[in-house]
C-alpha cells in the first residue's frame, strides 16, 4: 500500500478496482466462469485408438455435467489414431473448459474448437418416409431442392438419403415430418476444416 | 420362428416330429474348440488347480520387476484368489518390503501416505472383486489430493472376464472417472510397459493414482517381454507432455502486476510440496516482500515462523487470513485450484483482487474463479521464472500493508483459539492438545489428519514447519484415512516421528489397522481426539439444523483395552495436566503406541464459514459469549 492516500483517492486503480479503503460501494459480484450464453460448439478431438477412449471420453463429458448434442467416432488415414466430432452447447468459457478437461485424458492427442472457424460440415442422415402413390412424387420433389436422393422404395415408404449441416437435415426433417416419419438415423456433424489446413497435420507425436 | 404376441404357438402334436433330434443350442463353446478349452483352463485356474510351471519367468515376475526397477521399495496388499501367483512368487523378490494390511482400503490410504511423506509413487494390490472395489475409496482420494500412486488388482483369467464369475467385477470400468489413467492387461507381455507407464503417468505433470487391472492367466502366463527405456515410454503416451515452464509472456504480464499491486498476496497450494518449491517459494516472496497463505493441503510449503508466513486460509481457516484476502488487490495463487473450501461464495470472493493463477494443469485455470493471469507450469518453474522477472522490493515501502496485518493477526489469535470456551469449565480441549503435540515433537514430524474437526484442528493450531510434515485427505474428505495413511508415512519417511491425529468417528472405521501396526511394529503414534461424537456433524447440526443432533452421538469402545488387545500400547488423558505426560510416554515408545484423550464433549471449530457464505461471513462464537 502506497504511504501517500492522495494518490489513491476515489479514482480506480489501473487496473479497474478502487481500493477497498476508499470505496463507497460495495464491488460488482466476481462472475462465475461458465455462466455466460450459451451456443452451439463444434469439437473436433484426436484420440489415440485404444479400447475404451470412447467410454473415457463420454465418461468424462458426463461427469463433469457437459451434455454431448451429437458425437461421431470413425478413424483417420493414420495409423492409431482416431477422430471425433463432437457438438455440444456451452458458452465459450464452459466449453473451453471441456476442451481442457479432455487433455487431461492420457489417449487424447488434441481438442481443437472449431466453431468460430471456416469449415465443411456435413452429417449423413436416413429418414424412412410413409409415402403413397399420389405424394410419392412431391416427397420426391422435396428431397431433391435438398440435394438429397431416394435410396429405396417401397409401395408404403421411400428411405430419403441426405447430406448437410446440422441446420440443412434439420429443415428437410420438418418438411417430411408432415408425410410421416417411420424412422430416422443421423451420424451427426462431421467436419473439416476449409482450406489446406490439417488438424491431423498440425499433430507433434 | 417368429411369433407376433398373442399368436398361440401350433399344438406339437399337430407338427411333424423333426427328422433329427434338436441339438442343445448354448453359449458356452463347443468341445474340441481353442475357445472351449481356454474356458476350461481359466475354469480349473479360478479353482487353483493349475500351478504355474515354477521359475519360469511368468507374468507375475514381470510385474515385481517392473516395480522394482520403478524404485518401488514397499508394497501395502491383501491377498486374494487371482493375485495368489503374484503372492507364490512375492518370496522372491526381498528388494520389496509386503506389507500385509487388513482391509484394501487401509493398503490404498498407506500407499498414498507412503507417497505423500516420501514424494515417490506409492504402490498398493488388491485381488479382484471385492478386494478391488474396497481400494476404490482410497483411489479417489488420491485423485483428488493428486498422489501418485499406482493401484494394482487382479482380474478373474480373460475367458471368464464379462461372465459374472467369482469375484470379477468391472473394476476398471468403476475406476475410470477417478484416475488419470487406467489399464486392464490381457497379456503377460504386456505388463513390464503398462507398468512402466503407469509410473510416469503417476509422477509427471500433474500426479495422480493410475490403476492396473491384470488377468489372472496374463499374472501366470510365460514371457520374455523387456522392460522399456524411459523413451520408449514417453513415446508411448504422445498425449501426455506437461507444460512444465510458465510462457514468458504471460510471466511478464504476471511481474507487471506483482510490480503495481500494493495489497498482494500469496495463495500456496498443493502444487508447491509436489513441485518441490518451498525453496523457490520464500526466495520469491522475500524478493517481492509479499506474505504467504496456504491452502490445507498448502501446508508446510512455508515454515510457519517466517515473517512472511500469514496463515491458513478457507472455511476454517484464520479470520486474518480470510480478511486480507477479501481486501487483496492482487492474489498470486500457486499450485492451488480454488476449491469451495477456500473460496466459499464464487461470487464475493476476493472483490478487490486481480488473480494470478499458476497450475500445471490447464483445466484447473479458469474453471472454478475467473482470474486475470493464467499461467500453466510447474510451481518450481514459475516461481523461479517469476523471482527472476519481479523487481525487489523494500519492505518498508509495505510498512502500513504490514502493521494491518499484523493487527489483523493479532485480534484472530487472541479471539478465536479455544473458540468453543470448552477450557472454561476445565475440560480437555482439542485444539491444547494438537498444540501440545506439535510442540513437543519440536514441529519436526509427520502429522497425519482424519477428517472433520481434528482435521482442522490440526491445521489451525500444530505449527508445521518442515515440508510434507503435514497430511490430510483434503478433497475427498475420506474419514478413516488417518491410521493407515500414518501407517504409510512413516515407511515412507522414516526419519520423522509419526503422528496420527484422528476423531473417534474415523478413528472406528480403519482401527483394524492397529494389528498391521503392531505386526509390523510400525512406529506411528495415534492421537485419538474422543468427544464421542461426530463432531463436525454435531457442529452443524448445532449452527445450520437447528441443535437436531440426529446420529451425532457416537458412542465408541474403550480404545485403551482395543488396542492392548491388538498388542499396542495405550495411554489415556482426560485432563490438561496429563496431556504432556502421556505425549512424553507415547514418544518413548519403540513401536506404535495410542492415546486417547477424552476431549470436551462440545468444541466447535471456529471461525467457521457456513456453506453458501463467503470469506467475509465468518462465524466465530455459539451459545457462548466471549470474555
Amino acid at each position: 500500500m502506497s504511504t501517500d492516500p492522495s494518490t489513491q483517492g476515489n479514482e480506480p486503480s489501473q487496473n479497474g478496482h478502487v481500493h477497498p479503503a476508499h470505496a463507497t460501494t460495495p464491488p460488482p459480484p466476481r462472475a462465475l466462469p461458465g455462466s455466460g450464453d450459451a451456443r452451439r460448439h463444434i469439437l473436433v478431438v484426436l484420440v489415440l485408438d485404444r479400447p475404451g477412449v470412447l467410454n473415457r471420453v463420454a465418461s468424462l463429458m458426463r461427469a463433469r455435467n457437459f451434455n454431448i448434442d451429437s458425437l461421431a467416432v470413425s478413424r483417420t488415414d493414420k495409423e492409431h489414431i482416431s477422430r471425433m466430432t463432437l457438438t455440444l452447447h456451452g458458452d465459450d468459457v464452459a466449453v473451453e473448459q471441456a476442451a481442457k478437461q479432455l487433455y487431461r485424458l492420457v489417449d487424447v492427442l488434441k481438442v481443437q474448437d472449431v466453431t468460430a472457424e471456416q469449415v465443411v460440415e456435413h452429417e449423413l442422415a436416413l429418414i424412412k418416409v410413409r409415402t403413397t402413390d399420389a405424394n410419392r412424387a412431391e416427397v420426391i420433389k422435396i428431397v431433391e431442392l435438398y440435394k438429397g436422393s431416394i435410396v429405396d422404395v417401397s409401395a408404403e415408404s421411400v428411405i430419403v438419403e441426405a447430406h448437410g449441416t446440422e441446420a440443412e437435415i434439420d429443415a428437410l426433417v420438418a418438411l417430411l415430418r408432415s408425410y410421416g416419419i417411420k424412422e430416422s438415423v443421423r451420424t451427426g456433424a462431421t467436419v473439416m476444416l476449409r482450406g489446406a489446413g490439417s488438424i491431423e497435420e498440425a499433430l507433434k507425436l | 420362428m417368429t411369433m407376433t404376441r398373442g399368436e398361440q404357438p401350433a399344438s406339437p402334436a399337430s407338427e411333424p416330429a423333426p427328422a433329427e433330434a434338436p441339438t442343445r443350442r448354448s453359449h458356452v463353446p463347443a468341445d474340441g474348440t481353442a475357445n472351449a478349452a481356454a474356458v476350461e483352463q481359466a475354469r480349473k485356474a479360478m479353482l487353483h488347480d493349475v500351478r504355474p510351471r515354477k521359475r519360469t519367468r511368468i507374468g507375475a515376475d514381470a510385474l515385481m520387476e517392473a516395480l522394482i526397477r520403478q524404485g518401488a521399495d514397499t508394497l501395502f496388499s491383501y491377498p486374494g484368489g487371482v493375485i495368489l501367483p503374484i503372492y507364490d512368487i512375492l518370496g522372491d523378490y526381498p528388494e520389496i518390503r509386503h506389507i500385509l494390511v487388513r482391509h484394501e482400503q487401509g493398503g490404498g490410504h498407506a500407499a498414498d501416505g507412503y507417497a505423500r511423506a516420501s514424494g515417490k509413487v506409492g504402490v498398493c494390490m488388491g485381488t479382484s472383486g471385492p478386494g478391488a472395489t474396497n481400494l476404490v475409496t482410497a483411489i479417489a482420494t488420491a485423485q483428488l489430493d493428486s498422489v501418485p500412486m499406482v493401484a494394482i488388482t487382479g482380474n478373474v483369467p480373460n475367458a471368464l472376464i464379462g461372465k459374472d464369475a467369482f469375484q470379477e467385477i468391472d473394476i476398471t470400468g468403476i475406476t475410470l472417472p477417478m484416475t488419470k489413467h487406467n489399464y486392464l492387461v490381457r497379456s503377460a507381455d504386456d505388463i513390464p510397459h503398462v507398468v512402466a507407464e503407469a509410473f510416469y503417468l503417476a509422477a509427471h505433470g500433474r500426479p495422480g493414482p493410475v490403476h492396473i487391472d491384470i488377468t489372472k492367466d496374463a499374472l501366470q502366463g510365460e514371457t520374455t517381454a523387456e522392460h522399456p527405456s524411459l523413451d520408449d515410454v514417453i513415446a508411448g503416451v504422445p498425449g501426455f507432455r506437461p507444460t512444465m515452464d510458465g510462457h514468458p509472456k504471460q510471466l511478464k504480464v504476471a511481474a507487471k502486476e506483482i510490480a503495481q499491486a500494493s495489497r498482494p498476496l500469496i495463495l500456496a497450494g498443493h502444487g508447491v510440496l509436489i513441485a518441490e518449491a518451498w525453496g523457490e517459494l520464500k526466495a520469491f516472496a522475500e524478493k517481492t516482500q509479499i506474505p504467504v497463505a496456504w491452502t490445507l493441503l498448502g501446508i508446510g510449503a512455508i515454515d510457519e515462523e517466517d515473517p512472511l508466513a500469514y496463515g491458513y486460509m478457507g472455511m476454517h481457516g484464520w479470520k486474518h487470513v480470510n480478511r486480507a484476502i477479501q481486501s487483496a488487490d492482487l492474489l498470486i495463487a500457486i499450485g492451488m485450484r480454488f476449491d469451495d473450501r477456500v473460496t466459499g461464495s464464487v461470487r464475493t470472493y476476493a472483490p478487490y483482487a486481480r488473480i494470478i493463477h499458476a497450475d500445471i494443469d490447464p483445466a484447473e485455470i479458469g474453471k472454478n474463479v475467473a482470474v486475470e493471469v493464467p499461467i500453466v507450469g510447474d510451481a518450481r518453474n514459475v516461481l523461479e521464472g517469476l523471482t527472476r522477472l519481479v523487481p525487489e522490493v523494500d519492505p518498508a515501502t509495505r510498512a502500513d500493508y504490514f502493521a494491518q496485518l499484523a493487527d489483523w493477526r493479532r485480534e484472530s489469535e487472541g479471539s478465536s483459539w479455544h473458540g468453543s470456551g470448552a477450557w472454561k469449565d476445565g475440560l480437555l480441549s482439542a485444539d491444547f492438545v494438537v498444540e501440545r503435540i506439535g510442540e513437543l515433537t519440536n514441529h519436526t514430524a509427520t502429522y497425519v489428519a482424519d477428517v472433520g474437526q481434528n482435521q482442522m484442528w490440526l491445521a489451525r493450531y500444530t505449527k508445521f514447519r518442515r515440508p510434507h510434515s503435514h497430511i490430510s485427505s483434503g478433497g475427498l474428505g475420506t474419514m478413516g484415512y488417518s491410521v493407515p495413511a500414518a501407517m504409510g508415512a512413516a515407511l515412507g519417511n522414516p526419519e520423522a516421528e509419526t503422528w496420527a491425529i484422528t476423531g473417534d468417528g474415523g478413528f472406528q472405521m480403519t482401527s483394524q489397522e492397529l494389528m498391521t501396526l503392531a505386526v509390523d511394529n510400525i512406529p506411528v503414534k495415534i492421537a485419538l481426539l474422543d468427544n464421542k461424537k461426530l463432531g463436525m456433524i454435531r457442529q452443524w447440526q448445532e449452527i445450520i439444523y437447528a441443535g437436531n443432533y440426529h446420529s451425532a452421538h457416537l458412542p465408541g469402545p474403550d480404545f485403551v483395552k482395543l488396542a492392548e488387545a491388538y498388542g499396542v500400547p495405550a495411554f489415556k488423558a482426560t485432563t490438561t495436566d496429563e496431556v504432556d505426560d502421556v505425549i512424553r510416554q507415547a514418544q518413548a515408545i519403540d513401536g506404535p503406541a495410542l492415546i486417547w484423550f477424552e476431549i470436551a464433549e462440545e468444541q466447535n471449530v471456529f471461525p467457521m464459514m457456513p456453506a453458501g457464505k463467503g470469506l467475509s461471513d465468518l462465524i466465530e462464537t455459539w451459545g457462548v459469549t466471549e470474555e
